[in-house]
């Protein structure tokens, strides 16, 4: 089920692709003896690769966020107080933006795999849109529609509600960035399940609500986690739409990686990696739990 | 199912309702906006905004390193995907898992260690700028990271297909007396030609987006390492919002193009397998 998904299902730019080799090893051939010297480069180029580009950037990031001493490290991290808000700041965005994502994931998918109506291939494409688009081109939109030189956003100003420079303008820009991943995790999911189950609990008297919640949601749950978890990843990780619609205000609408970038371009180079290396932390442990979740969902 | 289940299952107006709802507001009504403030300008207004020469290097660039980078990654992908799924070799759950690295990490992470792997005293620049390869600030550099960010796309896409290869097709021409590369050639290559076209695609799509590595690695110098996204931003710092929309449409319409391509070569790829 996981490996049609990677062919069949939706596919755009920047989501997680979903690979999984299968387990057994097919019967060594004679037919597919590679020369020795094919073998060997093939494999040196893949450590090579590999190596320098993702493994020695990962030893980086730690060598650099440690190489002042493991006291410095904390004191860059916690002592500083811009960088303290912008963990904060980004530990509140993120899950605003992913539950925004859930509630709209689940009524999505429920819709686009129970039923059959007019426009709904269109809707399924629309869905996966804001994975095409700029985060850059995603921030601005937001910033047109609701900055203060916008008719609505003066209004909404004039009445006490900034959403632009503010925290609600990065839970926006974020829940954009980020939309479609939980609705895409689901469809393919539910359509595989089918509704059987459910017509099966409606037919023995019970309600929409129990429906949902005993039979829906256990069938859903893995692949729902999983969902949460890429979408929470991207959410914590975004820069680019971020970026337009915060005005960097240090202290106060400094995202995480915003913080990254003003470190960097302040020459403190120890201060950035430190807070980088919580960034990096946290996609490392992302992958950890993608992997045990990919396992628990093949087993069923 | 489809009457049927309209009329047992609940929720049909509920989830229909919610979904056009929040659609709308987060993104068509948003995007609707973007196109009807640059409607703002006049034609040629929005030509000296959109196609200035400025604009045009920028979205040149862009496409420039986007592709660079997609083509390298459609040849480093084919070898680690090879490597992952026909041998045998000491850390290789390692290396498959790091092959994910990519899609996770955030991109101001990105950014920041190439940047800071590639300057002269850098633990890459060290060697590398002796050699006249100098990265960091520099049109290479983009390149590099967006060879990072696309990297995991090819892999992805050609590793199952890969797997799935039939036996007994390769055997048939190792009977037949066909060499291991005309076997390649004209047995294998066919079969992982539309896996290597969709991840090609889809690492090309992201490195045209690409902002938040790039910033970091890029002197950002109009007319020389300024891609388009960072001329939005340019724009937006001088508060010209209408100029700023007007070459957000341009990449939009370019979005939209490769969004088509994208699901063409699905659809065509789909029916390649069948």
């Amino acid at each position: 089920m996981r490996n049609d998904s990677v062919a069949a299902g939706p596919v755009s730019p920047s989501a997680l692709p979903v690979v999984v080799v299968p387990a057994y090893i097919k019967p060594p051939s004679p037919a597919r003896n590679d020369p020795a010297w094919v073998r060997y480069t093939v494999i040196s180029i893949t450590y090579l690769v590999v190596g320098l580009l993702v493994a020695v950037p990962l030893a980086h990031v730690f060598h650099q966020a440690f190489s002042a001493g493991i006291g410095s490290y904390f004191q860059k991290l916690f002592g500083d107080k811009d960088t303290r808000h912008a963990i904060f700041l980004t530990l509140m965005v993120a899950p605003v933006s992913v539950a925004m994502n859930v509630i709209f994931g689940v009524l999505a998918a429920w819709l686009v795999s129970r039923f059959r109506f007019p426009g709904r291939a269109l809707l399924v494409s629309l869905i996966d849109l804001p994975m095409s688009i700029s985060p850059v081109v995603a921030g601005l939109v937001f910033m047109l529609v609701l900055g203060l030189q916008s008719p609505l956003g003066s209004w909404l100003r004039d009445h006490g509600w900034q959403i632009i420079f503010a925290p609600p303008g990065l839970v926006l820009a974020t829940a954009f960035i980020t939309f479609p991943l939980v609705a895409r995790e689901l469809i393919p999911l539910m359509e595989a399940d089918g509704a059987d189950e459910e017509m099966a609990a409606l037919s023995l008297g019970a309600n929409g609500w129990q429906m949902f919640w005993l039979v829906t949601v256990p069938n859903i749950r893995w692949g729902l986690l999983y969902g949460i978890i890429i979408c929470n990843a991207r959410a914590m990780g975004e820069f680019g739409a971020v970026h337009v619609v915060s005005g960097k205000i240090s202290g106060q609408t400094d995202t995480l990686p915003l913080r990254v970038e003003k470190l960097f371009q302040e020459y403190d180079l120890p201060g950035a990696f430190a807070a980088a290396s919580i960034l990096t932390l946290l996609a490392l442990l992302t992958l950890i739990a993608k992997a045990i979740l990919e396992r628990k969902v093949n087993q069923g | 199912m489809s009457r049927i289940a309209r009329r047992v299952l609940p929720g049909f107006r509920l989830s229909l309702g919610y979904t056009v709802f929040y659609l709308s507001l987060l993104v068509l009504i948003p995007l609707v906006a973007c196109f009807l403030k640059a409607a703002e300008l006049s034609w040629a207004e929005f030509l000296q905004a959109a196609w200035s020469a400025r604009a045009r290097s920028a979205y040149w660039l862009t496409f420039e390193c986007a592709l660079v980078a997609a083509l390298v990654n459609l040849v480093l992908g084919l070898v680690v995907a090879w490597a992952l799924v026909r041998y045998q070799f000491p850390f290789k759950t390692m290396i498959d898992a790091l092959v994910d690295v990519p899609l996770a990490l955030p991109t101001a992470v990105t950014g920041l260690v190439y940047a800071s792997l590639y300057v002269q005293d850098g633990w890459l620049g060290q060697f590398l700028v002796p050699l006249g390869l100098e990265a960091a600030y520099t049109k290479l550099g983009i390149v590099l990271v967006l060879i990072f960010t696309g990297f995991p796309f090819v892999v992805r896409a050609v590793q199952p297909v890969l797997a799935e290869l039939n036996i007994e097709e390769e055997e048939a021409a190792a009977v037949m007396g066909g060499s291991r590369w005309q076997t390649f050639r004209w047995v294998i290559f066919p079969n992982l030609f539309p896996a290597l076209l969709a991840g090609f695609t889809l690492a090309f799509a992201r490195g045209v987006g690409e902002y938040g590595s790039v910033v970091f690695i890029s002197s950002n110098m109009p007319f020389k390492t300024e891609i388009a996204p960072v001329l939005i931003v340019s724009r937006l710092e001088e508060f010209a919002y209408r100029e700023a929309a007007a070459v957000a449409v341009v990449m939009l319409g370019f979005s939209f193009l490769l969004l088509t391509l994208i699901s063409l070569v699905e659809r065509w790829s789909k029916n390649h397998e069948e």
